[in-house]
Order: C-alpha cells, then structure tokens, then sequence
C-alpha cells in the first residue's frame, strides 16, 4: 500500500490577539497613547499575561503517514487539533512550519453545501457547489442523474432551494459530495446533520468510498461510528498525536479512559444562579474524601468515596428529597440515593441557608472502570427540580484497581457493579 | 483539475528519499509572491458558475432585472446633463452634452462598482474561505467578469443614444479607434481588480476601510474627467490628472466614440504603466493574505 498522505513536522500557531477585525481608528489610538507614555486604552485587561501567551500552537510536531484505502478516524477532546489538522489538509489554512505531501485528489467536507445559493434552483446549486469542491463541469454532467437519485429530491430539482425543507437541503448538499470521486475524502462531523435514515446512508456511501480503495479521513466524536468505520485511529492530545494504531478499539478505549480521568470530579455552580428554583439553589456537587478534599482519580476500589453537596436552601419543606443518580459508562442507571432514604429522625437537618450534604459510597461496591453522577431533586409526590437525565450538574467518578483482597480476583469481572460478599 | 501538477520546491529540512510523485504539497507560505497562476486556470469553470450566479441571483432578486443596468446610468447621466451642463455650462469639447457625460458615467460605473466589489472579497466571502479551498483570485476575478455582462447592456445603451444624436444633429466622428474598446475593458477590469485586491488584503486587518472605499470611490469619480473634459484642466496640474489610470481610460473611451478629447499617447502609456504596477501590488498584497486569512475571522 502506498502512502497517499505524509505530514511532516506540521506545526500551526494561531495568534490570540488577532481573533477578530481590527480597527484602523483603535490601532492609531493605541500607537498615539504609547507616542505619548501613556497606558493604552485599547489593551486587554491583564495585557502582561496575555502577551507572554498570545500565541498558541494549535498543531506540535504531528507527524503521521496516510496509507491508500484506510478510513482513519480522528478523535480526541475539543481544542486537541482535530479541527485545524483537518482545515490544514483541505487547504483552508496555511501551516506555519512543517509541510504536508498529498497523492492524488483531496475532497473536503468541512460542511455540505458550501456556497448554496438560495435563489438559484436545485440543478444551478449542483453545479456551483460542485465546482467550488474543485470538479469540473464536464465531471459534474456526467455524474449529475447519480447525484439527483442519490439525493432523492428529482421532483424539485429546478425549483431554488430557499423552498427546499432543510432536509432536502441537506440531502442534495451531501449528494453533491458523495459523488465528488476524490482520492482522499475528508469528512468532519458531517455525520451530525440528517435523519438516521440518511446518517445510515452516507455512512454506506463513505464505506463505499474506502472499499474503492479510495481513502477517507473522519473526525467525529461518534465513537460507535468511529469503531465501525474506521480501520485505524488517532487519539490527538493537545494538539499532538497520542496515538496512532490499527487498533481502533484500544485508541477509542484509551480516549474514553483518559476522557474520563480529565474530566471534571467537581461541579461548581458558574454565576451561583444556574438550576435555581424556589426551593434551593445548587452551588457545588464534588467527590471527595470525609472532609471533602480533593482525591486523585482514578480512585482505587478499596477507599470509601465521599459524594458532597453545596447549596442554598432558601424555604425549608418536609417533602425536599436531594440526592445522586449513578450511571456506568454505558449510560445504564446504577441507582439513586436520596439524603432522605433512611428513617426520618436520622435525616440530616436542614436550615434555610448555606447548607452541606454528604454522602459515603462505600469501597468495593462499584466495578472498575467510568461513572457518572448527577445531581437530582425534588419535592417527593409532587415536582422535579432536578429530574435525571435532563442536564442536570454532572460530575464524573472513575474506579481503578484493587477490586478485593483476594489473590484470585485482580482483574475487571463482568457486571455493572463488584462488590465483594460476605461468606459463611 | 485532473492532475494538479506538483510545486517543485526543494525542502531544505527533509531530506528527499522517495521518489514518489506527490501531486500537491502543502506548506507555509513562502515568499512575496506566492500565486499559482496555473491552478487558477484549472479553476476556470468555478469562475464561470460565479459569474453565473451573480447574474441569475441578480436578475431573480429584483422586480425591474436587467432593466436597472440601464435605469442607473440613465438618470445618472440625466443629472449631470442637468446640473453640469445646463447649471454649471461645464464645456464638452464641443460633443452632445448627453452623449459626453453618458460615456464618462458608463465607464465609470464599470469601474466604481468592480473596485467596491472586489474591496469586499474577504470580508463577505468569509465564511466560503473557511469552509473549502481555491485559488481566492477566483472571487474577484469572477466580480470583474461578471460586471462586464452588465457594461455590455450599458453600452449598447450609449450606442444606442450614440446612433440617434447620429441621425439627428449629424457631425459626430467615430473613429477607427472604437476597436480598441475591448483594450481599454481589460484594462479597467485590471486597474479596478488590482485597487479592490489591494483594498480587500488590507480590510482583512482593518474592517474600517470598508466605509472609505465607497466614498473614496465617489471622490475619485470627482478627480477623473467624468463631468468635465481634460482640455479643462490648465496643464500646470495636468499631471496630477495623469496619475489617474482612469483619466486617460476615459478620455480614450471618449476620444474613439466622440472623436473629442485631449489624451495623447504618451498619456495612455503612464496609465497602462500604472495599472500594471497596481494589479503586481494588488496581487501582492493579496497572496500574502489569502493563505492565513481564515485564522484572523
């Protein structure tokens, strides 16, 4: 197989300060008041810091060779690169050091429909957007009866598109670029718009493409299309490759992994109004130990973790029920605890104001691997303030290790939960 | 753009092992002057489907269509033969004073309605540019031609008024010269895709002089003998009037179709001279932009 794509040293650095129009009247403000010695009234407030980081590399060093007939799919967190590995590849940028060798036709698809005119019929926008993703017009003829099958609106197809649904839009964007024959196509998140029906038939068309032996590129964070599709993986990490391998299973689980650690523990309330409601206000939900300091993720299976709760309560009620729901990395409910859950003289007390709540999850109770905590509450019979699975604050908890005691049980086993019974 | 022939460059940091044939090669920009003039011709059918949807989105948009090509310059010229010529008496060179200010506002609404168009490139093709890749000459090369279909029904317009002050007041001398009409659109084409590019590249950093250029064109219709001849002008600021690409345009455009004016060659010669130094700065300016444009919106 030879190589189709081969970057080399590819750096990219983007310049903080120049996000955004300039003017020519604040750039002679500025220049006047430095020619004076006086501050600048145009400079961003903590200037000193911002002038020792206005520059960030968005791309380190990536080096990474593309073999004909792969489907490499591209994942990593937002901000770890994907997005700008990829518009330096379609050419929409320019790299700043390093460079990039291509065999073969590159095709595009940071968004179908670049360049859709409304006014112009269905026939018109084919060609316009076709010819803007670099065919010429002959290709274009001769490809156009596939393109409007494909898409399926022949009926309107010179009618302009301003009366199109977005879903024929769509359908007659992404037709267009089905049927561009690069041999490289590269596709980022555009699995994201449509119904599954049509999501089910670009998929068909993209691995229709690869098994052409054309290549194909894909960032997505749809880790089941990834799995599917793709052949190979890279993991990108601030902005530089963390992994590479036909592997794609291991890059995907090692992504979820570190995804998981990364992510937040603790949930603070950002302007200490969010999720209010007449009853209470939520402040902060974290996991920590007893006394509610932090403790490194991944926690071993053998410690007690301690679930604690920050909030205003503003009324007290009788019937106020707060608590956790706990998910598996699968997205299966675990169960719900409510501080209310014991007899009622042993519920913790609460009075109108700044209150704590805390609870312990006890050690070798949960499996290794991701959880997922909300925050959930309500008034018991009547309403939802934090109802499950509605956005509600999130915090992430993830068990690693020291499963029992046992020399026989060290690895994982099967099952949303571990717990070690008592035996007799 | 079956085969996009390889940019052979020699890399300096990596050493050439393979001998495979890479078909494009991207890397930072390098240069001043950094234009692939061949990929922009590969690129030819993108200008023409540009130039299309210009017209049909025009044409569709508007109750009146292409009847507003000559609606504008019409009254336009009306205006001037009122308030210029009857008002102000300015002299003609002795030419029907409609037919005089109708061939200056034809070929200055040509040029004025280019270079404000072309200033726009970045700002109003932003999102395009950030989305897919070409050549970015594309854009204002597709406004040039597509605003000359649009000058085409313009002078048939003064053609038309042409033949009739013809059959009705007789002595007006159409020279062999009106062949080179072709010549003097090509050139105003350039001068005005050269001063638009060069305007566009510096927009990318100062939105502000978006607001200069519509004025600043409208002031420069003032400085180009639109309403009044060259022969006006005392000779001692003749020269500054040269340095005005647009004035011996003009004057030519007159001079071929009026058999009216003051333009010599050597005139002519200083305003091809300065077009071309335009469009090498417009180009200029323009490659240094459109790589790295995207990373500033």
């Amino acid at each position: 197989m030879s190589t189709v794509i081969k970057i080399e040293n590819l750096w990219k650095e983007y310049r903080l300060g120049v996000i955004g129009y300039r003017s020519l009247h604040r750039d002679l403000q500025s220049r006047w008041a430095r020619l004076r010695g006086r501050p600048d009234p145009n400079a961003p407030l903590g200037a000193e810091i911002s002038r020792e980081s206005g520059k960030i590399w968005a791309l380190k060093d990536i080096n990474l060779e593309v073999k004909e007939g792969e489907i490499l799919g591209i994942i990593g967190r937002n901000g770890a690169g994907k997005s700008t590995l990829l518009k330096v590849l379609s050419r929409v940028t320019a790299p700043t050091r390093g460079q990039i060798k291509i065999k073969g036709r590159i095709a595009s698809l940071l968004e179908v429909g670049t360049g859709f005119h409304p006014e112009l019929t269905g026939r018109e926008n084919v060609f316009l957007n076709g010819a803007i993703m670099g065919m010429t017009i002959p290709e274009i003829k001769a490809k156009f009866d596939e393109i409007v099958d494909f898409s399926g609106v022949e009926q309107f197809i010179d009618t302009p598109v301003k009366r199109y649904s977005s879903g024929m839009y769509v359908r007659l964007a992404f037709a267009v670029a089905a049927h561009l024959e690069p041999e490289i196509l590269i596709v980022d998140e555009v699995l994201a718009v449509g119904d599954a029906e049509f999501q089910k038939k670009c998929l068909g068309k993209m691995d229709q493409v690869a098994k052409g032996g054309r290549t194909v590129l894909l960032v997505s964070h749809n880790m089941s299309a990834i799995e599917t599709l793709c052949n190979k993986a890279v993991l990108m990490n601030n902005g530089a490759v963390a992994l590479h391998s036909s592997d794609v299973r291991g890059v995907v689980a090692n992504y979820r992994k570190n995804d998981t650690i990364t992510a937040l523990s603790k949930w603070v309330n950002p302007d200490g109004r969010l999720y209010s409601n007449q009853w209470f206000t939520p402040l902060a939900f974290y996991i920590g130990d007893a006394a509610g300091r932090d403790i490194t993720m991944p926690v071993a299976n053998d410690t007690d973790v301690w679930i604690h709760f920050e909030f205003t309560l503003h009324k007290t009620n009788e019937a106020l029920s707060l608590g956790y729901a706990i998910y598996s990395e699968e997205g299966s409910m675990l169960y719900w605890s409510y501080y209310t859950d014991g007899a009622e003289d042993l519920w913790p007390k609460l009075e109108p104001g700044f209150c704590r709540l805390k609870s312990r999850l006890p050690s070798r109770l949960l499996n290794e691997g991701a959880y997922k905590l909300e925050f959930i509450g309500g008034i018991h019979f009547a309403e939802w303030l934090l109802a499950p699975e509605t956005g509600v604050p999130i915090i992430n908890l993830s068990v690693q290790g020291c499963l029992s005691d046992s020399p026989y049980w060290v690895m994982k086993r099967p099952g949303l939960i571990a717990p070690v019974m008592d035996w007799f | 753009m079956e085969s996009q022939t390889a940019i052979s460059q020699i890399v300096p940091q990596v050493p050439v092992t393979d001998d495979e044939q890479w078909t494009t090669i991207i890397r930072p920009r390098n240069g001043w002057f950094d234009i692939d003039l061949g990929e922009l011709w590969r690129y030819r059918d993108l200008i023409r489907l540009f130039v299309r949807r210009d017209f049909v989105a025009q044409y569709k948009q508007t109750i009146l269509g292409p009847l507003w090509f000559v609606i504008q310059p019409l009254f336009t010229t009306l205006v001037f033969t009122i308030i210029f010529g009857r008002v102000a008496k300015i002299p003609t060179d002795g030419a029907p004073a409609f037919l005089f200010f109708l061939a200056g506002t034809v070929c200055w609404s040509y040029f004025s309605l280019c270079l404000t168009q072309t200033a726009d490139t970045f700002v109003t093709n932003a999102h395009i540019f950030g989305k897919v890749y070409f050549p970015r000459l594309v854009i204002p090369i597709s406004i040039v031609i597509s605003n000359l279909l649009k000058w085409l029904i313009q002078f048939g317009l003064f053609l038309g008024f042409l033949f009739y002050f013809m059959l009705k007041s007789g002595p007006i001398t159409v020279s062999a010269w009106a062949l080179v009409t072709p010549l003097l659109l090509i050139q105003m084409g350039l001068l005005s895709l050269g001063c638009g590019i060069l305007v566009s590249s510096m927009t990318t950093r100062y939105q502000d002089l978006r607001h200069v250029v519509a004025f600043g064109a409208q002031l420069w219709m003032y400085a180009t003998p639109i309403v009044y001849p060259l022969s006006q002008i005392p000779e001692g600021y003749r020269l500054w009037f040269l340095l005005n690409p647009m004035t011996a345009i003009v004057e030519s455009f007159r001079y071929a179709f009026l058999g009216t004016s003051a333009v010599t060659l050597n005139y002519v010669l200083i305003s091809v001279g300065i077009t071309a130094l335009l469009v090498f700065l417009g180009i200029v300016s323009f490659s240094r932009v459109e790589k790295t444009f995207v990373d500033t919106v």
